[in-house]
């Protein structure tokens, strides 16, 4: 298990966050370091995790475990390398997104909220992503893929595959 | 001073005041039911919505009405304000459709809950509710859990008011716990397996409305209706040390708060006077203590307890039909039984 | 007007917006402009916000509480989350200098010293290129301390959400802003007195605020030239579902019929499979359907426009709202019991879980929609839903309640005749598409 702390580049961030606030609001900048968190000791926040953020930001725990669990974008509970994060929500429903939902589940072979069993992909619908207008839309960490078909859907998975030397 | 008129009865109230505690400066039946809202913790209010009630006349200024039901403790008053409750039959269809939401994953067991006797949200279903839940759907449930070796938390029972997490910030001044998820998940929780320990956090059991929050050091379950409340006190470096003893015979059952108007404590009271002194030598007893009038352990409404009955009838019958207890692995008062039959409760 | 350069790519960066013409608001404003010169051109251009709710800009801004000796602030709302609504993010992504622009001219009106832009977190890729369009201004004199040189100073930071639709609530936003879980605010106190760490705070949407170095350019009273009435200027539509043109499109208010935007190919191109549109939501998912025959004219038979005014006429009974601009379309294959059950579930699942109503109403609302979905509902059903929703609406301690609420009246008010079908042929509504065989027809 690797080391529960900031790599200085991260901490250094952690500084440049904490001067967007004023001195005495260090709490401000929990979400911002909490996507720092995720993405550099990720990709879920563990308690000891929170606990370390909770520390450099001279708050109690309990106040991060309440805003981890109330946004989404934090897993708190394990998740794959990969999180596929399809958007469900209405207009994209009219324009194949359940479709694509339907076509990931099978192709992986999990339902929506499951992870793969070699760890590798977590399926979690998610809702407007504000990319109605090119449907069907997934989200895999901070890119945003539009317009899919299930032949892109395909090449992606493999280029996350590949990525991970799998 | 600005003068406001609450379902007709005026009175005159210091700049600032809330539509409420105006209501409750003029008493009696008027008075909106809060269920959120608690006078002594900053913050309280506003989210359960049975305080709201018709805004007839904003002002002296502005006659027009407030477009929408206002929740009463947290609305201020102004000058010359026309404000119904009771007599404004929106208010009241309003508060019973709220009683409605409030019961949809709340378990219908009163009969045989630990808190009844003593439950606000009992008291407010049986003034306002409905006879019938027209909700089919399973309800939320969630584990009993521990939360230190003195307080137990069942969260089943919870209806999100938030008054235990205020008291953990502003009486304990420590808090562990607090409110994790969002929506109808969200929970009054720990995260992880923790205690609640610090020196006033048995607070939250009094200002916990329903039984979601409990005394683990009570002598034994019993229902409330059969202990007799008394006044008393002990030198208290901590506290007031001014409590209420529950008793049975010569045995202290439970230390409380002294719960007064609407429900809440006069005095908030330290860990070692409630959950430590459990002996009758260690009090001063003053004397029985005068038994609040929206209790159910005042007479009158034990035959409120039958309209209730009618709800939890079909629920219990399931449950019963399922191999189920009517509350899962409760240990039981003396008075119980094992398979309780809720008439037989509410008339015992 | 606001959409001119976009999709130009010296847009993006601050020389080449400076050769577009980009920040001569700064220097008009900061250079020869007293903050209450610039709030007066604001409000008299008429500027409606446009994050929903449309309440003039200059007009909020007046109600900042000024007397105070705290520190006042600018927040800029880019949670962008409303189902439909996607300006925003073309906005931000194409023209990024232009939304600091306004973030400087307007948090000079306001005399804000700090302000923040919170975006929704799903736009990280956003606030990174808005975090470098920051530092080009700054390191240009825009931004930072004496600004050009006018003694006048500000910090802009950009602040990321965590995934929460109820950020976009303006006191929910300010919640999360201070690091806290996304729980709208008990008002009274308004954010003008108490926002953000309880001082006077402005919440803008990104299009209004990039809104205001164009009325500064022109000038209020050209800008309020433009469009009808109360509609002033011009408004972002992003349009999707079924049409030919998706996209972002920029409209003069009150001067696009329903009908022009909806077909011609200046705007959506009509439907894309060649089957005719049932409904329109014009204004994002909280805003109430309307049937196309409504949506084209209103009850007294007039043609209706793309602006406030029309689009509301007619009340929640005929009308609708033109909300942020989220417009979709749906043809005759949609289900409209499925696309309510669809919205639904997305309120449910982005209540934040504060106050009775809508935390239990909601997924009360979601459970009996699933049911009557999937062919196993009842006919009182219908009758319950449109209760609970009234139950909810009004009732709570912010809009979102309203906006799971109305949705769910307007779409049987509408369209109850879907929903009475799936009652009576179970059968047939067991295969999500059965509007793409047999479109339910419309009672005459
Ligand atoms: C549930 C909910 C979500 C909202 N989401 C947004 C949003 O994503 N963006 C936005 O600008 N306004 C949103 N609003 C409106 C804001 O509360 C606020 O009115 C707006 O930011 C004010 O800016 P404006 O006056 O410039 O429109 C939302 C309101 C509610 C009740
Ligand atoms: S546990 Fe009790 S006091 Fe705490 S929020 Fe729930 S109902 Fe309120
Ligand atoms: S209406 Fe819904 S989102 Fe708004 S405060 Fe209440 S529970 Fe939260
Ligand atoms: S509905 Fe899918 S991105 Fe908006
Ligand atoms: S007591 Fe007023 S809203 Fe709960």
């Amino acid at each position: 298990m690797p080391e529960l702390r900031f790599s200085p580049a991260a901490l250094a961030e952690v500084k440049r966050l904490l001067a967007h606030y004023p001195a005495d609001r260090k709490k401000s900048a929990l979400l911002p370091v909490l996507h720092l968190a995720q993405n550099e000791l990720g990709p879920h926040l563990s308690v000891p995790l929170m606990d370390y953020v909770a520390g450099l930001l001279e708050i109690t725990p309990i106040e991060v475990y309440e805003v981890a669990s109330f946004y989404t974008m934090f897993n708190t509970r394990p998740v794959g390398r990969f999180k596929l994060e399809p958007c469900r929500t209405g207009p994209c429903a009219l324009n194949g997104a359940e479709d694509l939902i339907a076509y990931l589940e099978k192709k992986l072979g999990i339902r929506d909220g499951e992870t793969t069993a070699d760890g590798l992909f977590t399926l979690k619908s998610t809702e407007c992503l504000g990319s109605c207008g090119s449907a069907p839309v997934m989200q895999i960490g901070e890119d945003y893929h539009e317009n899919l078909t299930f032949a892109e859907v395909d090449r992606l998975l493999e280029n996350l595959k590949q990525r991970a030397g799998r | 001073m600005p003068k406001v008129t609450i379902d007709g009865q005026t009175t005159e109230v210091a700049p600032g005041t809330t539509i409420l505690a105006a209501a409750r400066q003029i008493g009696g039946a008027l008075v909106p039911p809060a269920m959120c809202y608690y006078s002594k913790l900053k913050g309280s209010g506003g989210k359960c919505r049975t305080c709201l009630v018709k805004v007839a006349a904003q002002s002296a200024a502005n006659p027009n009405p407030m477009p929408k039901l206002v929740a009463s403790c947290s609305t201020p008053v102004a000058d010359g304000m026309v404000v119904a409750n009771l007599t404004s039959p929106e208010v009241l269809e309003t508060r019973k459709a709220i009683v409605e939401f409030l019961l949809i994953n709340h378990p219908l067991d009163c009969p045989v809950c630990d808190q009844a006797g003593e439950c606000d949200l009992q008291n407010l279903s049986y003034a306002h509710g409905l006879q019938r839940t027209r909700y089919e759907f399973e309800r939320r449930t969630f584990e009993k859990i521990d939360i230190g070796d003195r307080i137990q938390l069942h969260m089943t029972r919870c209806i999100m008011c938030f008054r235990c997490v205020y008291t953990a910030d502003q009486v304990a001044k420590h808090r562990v716990h607090g409110v994790l998820g969002r929506g109808d998940a969200a929970e009054i929780g720990t995260y992880i397996q923790n205690a609640l320990d610090s020196d006033f956090i048995g607070n939250v059991i009094d200002v916990c409305p329903v039984g979601a929050l409990t005394d683990k050091t009570a002598r034994f379950a019993s229902r409330v209706w059969f202990l007799k409340p008394m006044d008393a006190h002990r030198a208290c470096t901590k506290c007031s040390g001014k409590v209420a003893l529950w008793v049975k015979g010569n045995e202290v059952i439970r230390v409380t708060g002294r719960r007064g108007a609407y429900g809440e404590v006069e005095e908030f009271i330290c860990n070692e006077c409630r959950f430590d002194r459990k002996e009758l030598g260690d009090w001063v007893v003053e004397g029985p203590r005068r038994i609040e009038s929206t209790s159910v352990i005042s007479a009158n409404h034990y035959t409120d307890l039958k309209q209730l009955h009618i709800v939890t009838q079909k629920h219990l019958e399931a449950r019963r039909l399922a191999g189920a207890g009517p509350e899962g692995s409760r240990p039981r008062g003396p008075h119980e039984g094992g398979q309780a039959d809720p008439a037989a409760l509410i008339s015992g | 007007m606001i959409l001119e350069h976009a999709g130009n790519a010296e847009a993006r960066t601050l020389a080449g917006w400076r050769k577009l013409g980009g920040y001569a608001s700064v220097e008009k404003a900061l250079k020869g402009m007293t903050p209450e010169q610039v709030g007066e051109e604001v409000k008299k251009a008429g500027l409606r916000g446009r994050g929903g709710a449309g309440f003039p800009a200059g007009l909020k801004w007046s109600f900042l509480d000024r007397k105070s000796d705290k520190p006042r602030y600018l927040v800029c709302n880019a949670d962008e989350s409303e189902p439909g609504t996607f300006k925003d993010r073309y906005l931000m992504e194409h023209l990024p200098h232009l939304l600091v622009e306004g973030m400087i001219v307007s948090s000079f009106a306001l005399g804000a010293k700090t302000s923040y832009i919170y975006i929704r977190g799903e736009y990280m890729y956003l606030l990174r290129l808005l975090e470098k369009a920051i530092g080009e201004a700054y390191a240009a004199g825009y931004l930072g301390n004496d600004i050009l040189g006018s003694g006048y100073s500000l910090d802009l930071h950009v602040h990321p959400g965590g995934g929460a639709y109820i950020c976009g609530e303006e006191t929910a936003l300010l919640e999360s802003l201070e690091g806290k879980r996304g729980n709208p605010r008990i008002k009274p106190p308004f954010p003008a007195s108490q926002g953000l760490y309880g001082c006077p705070t402005v919440v803008n949407n990104v299009e209004t605020i990039a809104t205001v170095p164009h009325v500064l350019r022109m000038g209020g009273e050209a800008y309020a030239a433009i469009g009808v009435g109360k509609s002033t200027g011009t408004k972002l539509i992003s349009a999707s579902g079924h049409i030919k043109r998706p996209g972002v499109y920029e409209i003069e208010l009150g001067k696009v019929s329903c009908e022009e935007f909806l077909l011609s190919d200046a705007f959506c191109g009509g439907p894309k499979n060649g089957r005719p549109i049932k409904a329109v939501i014009p204004g994002g998912s909280s805003v109430p359907v309307l049937p196309l025959a409504l949506f084209l004219k209103t009850a007294k038979g007039e043609a209706r426009m793309m602006s406030y005014e029309s689009l509301a006429d007619g009340g929640f009974v005929s009308g609708t709202s033109l909300g942020s601009g989220g417009f979709f379309a749906m043809d005759e294959s949609a289900c409209m019991v499925r696309n309510l059950w669809n919205l639904t579930r997305f309120y449910h699942h982005e209540s934040c879980g504060q106050c009775s109503p809508c935390r239990e109403g909601t997924g009360w609302m979601e459970k009996v929609l699933h049911r009557l979905e999937a062919g196993q509902g009842r006919l009182s059903d219908i009758d319950l839903l449109v209760d609970i929703a009234k139950k909810i609406e009004g009732n709570t301690i912010c809009p979102l309640g309203d906006a799971a609420a109305w949705p769910v009246a307007s779409h049987i008010r509408h369209f109850r005749h879907e929903f009475e079908y799936h009652v009576k042929y179970p059968e047939k509504v067991k295969d999500p598409r059965h509007g793409e065989r047999e479109p339910v027809a419309m009672p005459k």
